[in-house]
């Protein structure tokens, strides 16, 4: 496998929100009692006067945000993925995006991998609740470079949107580039597509290059944008690939495969096949053995894609 | 304390809450729907902040330095859209398009759709926090300008009004004022009969607020607590206004069937009768 960098993107986030508030005096954060898992500390510490720690109160979190978003401000409002879109879910509806406040919700720990929490913790339906709302926007970045271009283009659209970040360092997949609305082409291919979020993406990478070595080649689209979503891209890799598989660390309800399966079977019908965390929550456990465990390893992506290239005649 | 209020004043502000409890009952009749009990207990504080108590410019609704009003009690929304437009922040005969297919006034306010609404709100336990919000800014930004939440006391058994409430008062937010619109009644009934809550201003008390209670539909003794608000340092302010459901139509007043429940023709024009008007 190629070697990469990993990097927290947690401290990616971090980081970017030092530089934006240098840039930007009106820019406030709000935190619930997790800035030092959240990486909010060190704007904290940078501009102690802009930076609210409410504590154990998610959901007055996010109405507070929404208040001073109202305000005129831009706000980031962070914390673990299973309060952000959990604990205060009614707060972000109706204080947040019916108000159409300019806030953002950052939140970090979504997915499995948060590891030894367990199932509590382990958010993984958040991408569906928060892509259900209106007025929100909705970005899974796969790697530290694409976390730190979506904490500034976030800024740079006046409305809701959620970040959505792991707790484990992910590989550098890409040069950061990201665009609201469209998706990233990692690794060309004519033979299926590989559509995949957030830390599933370097493992479809993995796939692909395993694919490659047998005479097949992949396409990799890293769908972070996933609300607005780049159907064009979706549909031309349908119509030039002819299958389609998915990859997320999400419930497999409820996720980005069941928005492309919707997406193309209206559009552009072609075979797709979903991987995600089946119908159950989630457990204790090391991070990445949790990963294998429900569902989401490099093998069973690769039964995945040979039973998509078999329905296409394109293997025996 | 008290404030100096003119007689005719008080005589003004009088005249104004009836025309907006006649507006009430027919903004609810015409829509069929709708919250008259707590709009008519709520209507005496709306009347006393709308056209006393806050700085506010109907040409200017968004002047940056304008007192800013949640309503966190989204429900009481026609009281407040008829407040509104007596201001002129809309014009009267828009009252009756209330809860219709394309109008402004929605069931629960909506600040995107009408002028004059700071927050939309309606799922209660929300408004205080977006108020603490705003008076967090209000006080990093260096104004002047307060910020004003009411509250219902059905709304007094969500959590999240007393996470908001705790931290108005961590924060020390003295450009704060929430007032509880004690009725005592909410959809099933009295408070106390499902969830009690009191001792409501001594929970207020305990989450570092100074607390006054009044009587609810007193005009005096609203602009002397407002003005006792105004006046206090270090904390934010609690008002508890003793309320009845329903004031002013006999038939409405403690009970709470009128809830979120519309008059038909001929309760409507009874309670017009009652009011000094017709339908």
């Amino acid at each position: 496998m190629v070697e990469r960098t990993m990097e927290s993107l947690r401290d990616a986030y971090g980081k970017a929100l030092v530089e934006l508030g240098t840039r930007d005096p009106t820019l406030v954060v709000l935190d619930a009692d997790l800035s030092g898992s959240t990486r909010r500390a060190l704007f904290g510490q940078k501009f102690p006067d802009r930076f609210f720690n409410v504590g154990v109160m998610e959901p007055t979190m996010m109405t507070m945000a929404a208040g001073l978003a109202l305000s005129h401000r831009t706000v980031f409002a962070s914390t673990f993925a299973i309060f952000a879109a959990g604990q205060s879910y009614n707060m972000v509806r109706q204080s947040i995006c019916y108000n159409q406040a300019n806030v953002k919700i950052v939140a970090t720990h979504g997915g499995l991998l948060v590891g030894g929490d367990g199932g509590t913790h382990q958010m993984l339906e958040d991408i569906a609740l928060m892509r259900g709302l209106p007025n929100m926007t909705v970005i899974v970045p796969a790697d530290g470079p694409t976390t730190r271009s979506a904490t500034f283009a976030v800024t740079e659209l006046e409305g809701p949107a959620y970040i959505r970040l792991t707790r484990e360092n992910l590989p550098t997949v890409s040069d950061g580039t990201f665009v609201l609305g469209r998706a990233s082409e990692l690794r060309s291919g004519g033979d299926l597509t590989i559509v995949a979020v957030g830390a599933l993406v370097a493992r479809a990478l993995d796939v692909a290059e395993e694919l490659h070595r047998v005479g097949v080649e992949a396409r990799v689209l890293d769908f972070a944008s996933v609300k607005p979503f780049d159907q064009k891209a979706l549909l031309r890799a349908a119509r030039e690939t002819g299958a389609i598989l998915t990859m997320e660390e999400h419930s497999v309800l409820t996720g980005v495969g069941s928005l492309v399966a919707a997406a193309t079977s209206e559009n552009y019908p072609v075979p797709v096949r979903r991987l995600g965390v089946p119908d159950v929550f989630g457990e204790s456990g090391d991070p990445w053995t949790l990963m294998d465990r429900f569902g989401l390893s490099k093998e069973r992506a690769l039964e995945e894609a040979w039973d998509l290239l078999k329905m296409r005649g394109k293997v025996q | 304390m008290a404030a100096s209020v003119s007689s005719s004043k008080l005589t003004e502000l009088s005249e104004r809450a009836l025309e907006v409890r006649r507006d009430v009952v027919r903004m609810t009749y015409t829509a069929k729907g709708g919250h008259p009990g707590g709009s008519l207990s709520v209507t005496d504080l709306l009347v006393a902040l709308i056209f006393e108590e806050l700085s506010l410019d109907p040409s200017q609704p968004n002047w940056p330095d304008r007192d800013r009003l949640v309503l966190s009690k989204g429900h009481a929304a026609p009281a407040l859209y008829s407040a509104l437009a007596h201001r002129g922040f809309l014009p009267v005969e828009e009252l009756l398009t209330l809860r219709k297919v394309g109008s402004r006034l929605q069931g629960h306010v909506d600040r995107q759709k009408l002028p004059g609404i700071e927050a939309s709100t309606g799922c209660l336990g929300q408004g205080i926090g977006m108020a603490v919000g705003m008076a967090l800014d209000n006080r990093l930004a260096h104004r002047t300008s307060r910020v004003y939440a009411i509250i219902g006391d059905g709304e007094c058994q969500a959590g999240p009004t007393w996470e908001a409430l705790m931290a108005g008062g961590h924060y020390r937010l003295d450009n704060l004022l929430v007032i509880l619109d004690r009725n005592g009644y909410e959809t099933d009934g009295s408070t106390e009969a499902i969830m009690g809550i009191d001792p409501i201003a001594e929970k207020f008390r305990a989450f570092r607020y100074e607390t006054i209670e009044i009587d609810g539909h007193d005009f005096r003794q609203i602009l002397d607590a407002f003005a006792r608000a105004r006046e206090n340092r270090g904390r934010p302010t609690a008002i508890v206004a003793k309320t009845i459901k329903g004031k002013g139509v006999s038939f409405m007043e403690h009970q709470h069937a009128w809830h979120g429940k519309a008059p038909n023709r001929e309760e409507a024009q009874k309670a017009l009768t009652e009011l000094g008007a017709t339908l």
